[in-house]
């Protein structure tokens, strides 16, 4: 009996519509957030992950009508994030059902936004949203999108951003996301043995066997992936299977 | 029969009715006394930060009320820091006073593991518990804290294990208390909140 490890899916809106590597099979509205969040409920994701990648401000009532029709499904957690840069933008998404944020970008800028949160809502509802290059012997912290370094190490920052009251790391390696070629396993086990919160290790995920190895190998405490569920490429339940039949501990589906 | 759910501000009032409502419950949110003293079945949520619930309680006098109330047999269900709330104090606000309904501290789960405490976990029972009847004996909950009741864990029906043994369910005639999210915890929490409607009914 332990900590189970977490399987999370994740839904790249552009507010109102999933928009990223979306081939759904056997939905009625292939697009839509609230059918996907359904049907992940139903399959065993141990919680959901919402993010409004366009983030844009005329779009923002359309994104917060998304989380509320998503909360209204959902008996698991869910983690809300995008376009948070004030304390006014993480409580607008909590009250529409969110239990956590996320922040990345706004974060760099200013860290005091990861304590001003912590203060409000709780450290295990503030996830420090962290986009990770390889830059020689260490990884750079990427913003605005893993567009732009942020010239600063990715393995500090996470210390940083834990004694500013973060209660969890959402990882992502920058030079694995979109390849399919499996998590990057020694940032996730560098950053998850340098911190005391979970981490959540995302980025390159497509085969059953990557999710084995973060879990085994990169110390990981959950892992996120978007397109292998929603194109159906990987279904959570048979995932979740195997990682059991592997000794990992997962919470299996009913 | 109606539930009253205490809104004292957390974020997890809504989920909590959210739950409620899928079981086709009927709840209520109060923040007054009066609607705390004529409440026939009273649900303390809770989430963030142990002396924010504390003073939101004191702010609003709503101590007072509750007590009498769970005193006089109203069922009573606290969620996370609900339960919290049960105990004499806190280690995360040592200034403030708990609802001393039950003995002993609330403390730091130890920094041996990762905290906060976040995830879905399993219960080992204790005692034969009301609110887990019809739950399977490996189910998992989702937690997510920092602090529990860690030694003063006598009235437990189940407990946790996180770095060391804490109270995940306590009864207690009338006061029922979980340190997991039922609302947040799939079929076994909408199981227990099932049961904790027909106790209270």
């Amino acid at each position: 009996m332990s900590l189970a490890h977490r399987i999370i899916p994740c839904l790249d809106t552009d507010g109102a519509r999933v928009v990223k590597g979306v081939n759904f099979v056997g939905l009625r509205d292939a697009g839509d957030p609230v059918a996907l969040a359904a049907r992940y409920n139903a399959e065993g994701a141990d919680e959901l992950v919402v993010l409004d990648i366009a983030a844009s401000r005329d779009r923002r009532p359309t994104f917060l009508e998304t989380i509320r029709r998503v909360a209204a499904e959902l008996a698991i957690p869910l983690t809300s994030g995008g376009g948070i840069r004030s304390l006014d933008d993480a409580r607008s998404v909590i009250r529409a059902g969110a239990d956590k944020v996320t922040v990345n970008t706004a974060a760099v800028e200013r860290p005091e936004l990861i304590s001003d949160l912590s203060r409000e809502f709780g450290a295990q509802a503030v996830v420090l949203a962290i986009d990770a290059k390889r830059a020689g012997d260490h990884w750079d912290v990427m913003v605005r999108g893993g567009r732009d370094s942020a010239n600063r190490d990715a393995l500090v920052w996470a210390q940083q951003g834990v004694e500013l009251g973060a209660g969890e790391i959402l990882l992502t390696s920058v030079d694995r996301d979109g390849t399919q070629l499996g998590f990057d396993t020694p940032l996730t086990a560098a950053i998850s043995r340098a911190v005391t919160v979970p981490v959540i290790a995302s980025g390159g995920a497509k085969l059953p066997e990557h999710f084995a190895e973060i879990f085994a190998e990169g110390a990981a405490d959950a892992a996120l992936a978007a397109s292998i569920f929603h194109d159906s490429v990987q279904s959570i339940r048979e995932l979740k299977l195997y990682l059991s039949a592997r000794n990992i501990e997962v919470r299996l589906p009913c | 029969m109606k539930v009253t759910l205490i809104d004292y501000g957390a974020g997890n009032v809504a989920s909590v009715e959210r739950a409620l409502q899928r079981l086709g419950a009927a709840s209520q949110r109060c923040n007054s006394p009066a609607g705390i003293a004529i409440a026939e079945a009273l649900l303390l949520p809770g989430v963030g930060h142990y002396a924010a619930l504390m003073r939101a309680l004191d702010e609003r006098a709503l101590r007072t009320p509750l007590l009498d109330a769970i005193h006089r047999g109203v069922p009573f269900l606290g969620i996370c820091l609900g339960l919290q709330a049960l105990y004499e104090s806190s280690e995360e606000a040592p200034e403030l006073t708990g609802l001393h309904l039950l003995p002993g501290s609330v403390r730091s789960l130890p920094a041996t593991v990762k905290l906060p405490h976040m995830g879905w976990n399993q219960l080992k029972l204790t005692r034969p518990s009301r609110l887990l009847e019809g739950v399977s004996a490996d189910a998992y909950f989702y937690f997510a804290h920092s602090f529990a009741a860690t030694a003063a864990n006598g009235e437990a029906v189940a407990l946790c294990s996180h770095g060391t043994d804490f109270a995940a369910v306590i009864e207690k005639e009338n006061i029922f208390g979980v340190q997991f999210h039922p609302e947040k915890s799939g079929d076994a929490g909408a199981q227990l909140l099932r049961n904790f409607l027909r106790l209270a009914t």
